[in-house]
């Protein structure tokens, strides 16, 4: 077997969210998720905050929601699936699976990662992320740091 | 610099021409990239190294014979070792160095709204003083200026009757963005609604008291007096408000700041809800 990662063309993305800024997720299950990504040899991508890259409407949502099925460990459903809209970069419901990183177990989310199967579960609604409202064309100013 | 500009993506690359790593190095340099705010995908041969956007990258390797092949010629690439002890530092000397944004430079707290419930009643528009809502060409609720958001003051959120204002970073649920429960809707604590709860509304509680404030200070003309005063009432506010941050209310405008803003941000709701009401709008 290679050393290298490479993935199966069916396989989901795997994206981990380390939500930097925020103390709401439980140290010991991001450790043990990290830790189990890092020993895995498949490809994966870590954002520091996912809050912060929709804020920003970084242009690599729109490349990690339009790359096919998808596990992002995070938090609720609900709030990932309008982050990525808000950024213009919608998610798609029959390819998704937030795994919710403040109420599941390190055990619950290992064991779903590891598995290649996808149950997705972002929250149904009347509108799609699609016909959410745009972001206007300039983007808002940059934050005063002090 | 806008909040808009590309960030850097740190390339942990380990597929072709490059030695993979180790497991506790990879994750000792994951966590040296991430706890300084930096994106990291961990490339293999399986995946493409060249960007499907035009952010700037620091790929680093242990390379077999020099760079990986697969890279764009015209990428804004970076190269550089995965050593645990160096890479923060590599990866903020490669950001400088494309001039993308630092991150952390603002909490990202925000309202983000679910537009499965929202109704566009536009009375978080109404409420916010500072300016982050605003409503698209189709009038249509948006968050327009997140980064103008109190940090920690999840107060809009609490005069949506539909409970579609999340922050995602906030302590507890359906806020956070947990599934809303009918019993949160009408739960009191859930939904502030501060005008019910103060007797009258907020904005012109606060000019009161602090008119009321204003004048016995100038009679006393002690500010340290005026100021404790002050205070004092906006931390009882505060807890009257629930988890309204002290602070917030601290930084509000002035009474007649307040008065304008408010008066600003009610006619703006109020033109929106004209134009959804009107025929063809
Ligand atoms: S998406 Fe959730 S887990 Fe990630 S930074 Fe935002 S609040 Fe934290
Ligand atoms: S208060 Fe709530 S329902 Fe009304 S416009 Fe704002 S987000 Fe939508």
């Amino acid at each position: 077997m290679s050393d290298s990662p490479s993935a199966s063309p069916t396989a989901p993305a795997l994206l981990y969210c380390h939500c930097q800024y925020a103390q709401v997720l439980p140290p010991e299950v991001k450790a043990a998720v990290l830790r189990h990504l890092c020993e895995r040899e498949l490809p994966f991508e870590a954002v520091a905050d996912l809050c912060e890259l929709s804020a920003r409407r970084d242009p690599s949502l729109k490349r990690l929601a339009s790359a096919g099925p998808i596990k992002i460990a995070a938090c609720f459903p609900r709030a990932v699936k309008w982050l990525f809209a808000a950024a213009e970069a919608p998610l798609a419901q029959a390819t998704t699976e937030v795994l919710n990183l403040r109420t599941r177990s390190a055990d619950e989310i290992v064991a779903s990662l590891a598995s290649g199967e996808l149950h997705p579960n972002l929250p149904e609604g009347k509108v799609s992320p699609d016909d959410a409202p745009k972001p206007r064309e300039a983007g808002p100013s940059a934050p005063d740091p002090s | 610099m806008a909040l808009t500009d590309r960030s850097l993506r740190v390339v942990l690359y380990e597929g072709s021409g490059a030695n993979p790593l180790d497991a506790d190095l990879r994750l000792a340099a994951m966590n040296a990239l991430l706890e300084r705010g930096f994106a990291v995908t961990r490339a293999g041969a399986g995946r493409p190294l060249a960007p499907a956007d035009d952010a700037p990258l620091l790929v680093l390797g242990r390379w077999a014979e020099g760079r990986p092949p697969s890279v764009e010629a015209d990428a804004k690439v970076r190269w550089g070792s995965p050593d645990p002890a160096t890479v923060a530092d590599q990866a903020e000397a490669a950001r400088a160095e494309f001039a993308a944004p630092a991150p952390g430079a603002w909490k990202p707290w925000f309202p983000v709204i679910d537009y499965d419930r929202c109704t566009n009643c536009m009375q978080c528009l109404s409420f916010c003083l500072f300016g982050v809502y605003g409503v698209d060409d189709g009038k249509r609720i948006q968050v327009q200026n997140n980064d103008h958001c109190k940090t920690n003051c999840p107060a809009c959120s609490r005069v949506c009757p539909e409970a579609a204002i999340m922050f995602p970073k906030y302590k507890a649920g359906p806020i956070n963005g947990d599934v809303v429960s009918d019993s949160d809707l009408n739960r009191e604590k859930m939904k502030i609604d501060i005008s019910a709860l103060l007797g009258g509304d907020v904005y012109s509680l606060l000019r009161d008291r602090s008119e009321r404030a204003r004048s016995r200070f100038s009679k006393e003309r002690d500010s340290d007096k005026a100021l404790a005063e002050r205070q004092k009432c906006l931390t009882k506010l505060a807890a009257l408000a629930g988890d309204i941050p002290a602070e917030v209310l601290m930084s509000l405008p002035s009474p007649e700041e307040i008065s304008r803003k408010a008066a600003e941000a009610a006619a703006k709701a109020e033109a929106a809800r004209a134009a959804q009401a009107a025929p063809n709008a």
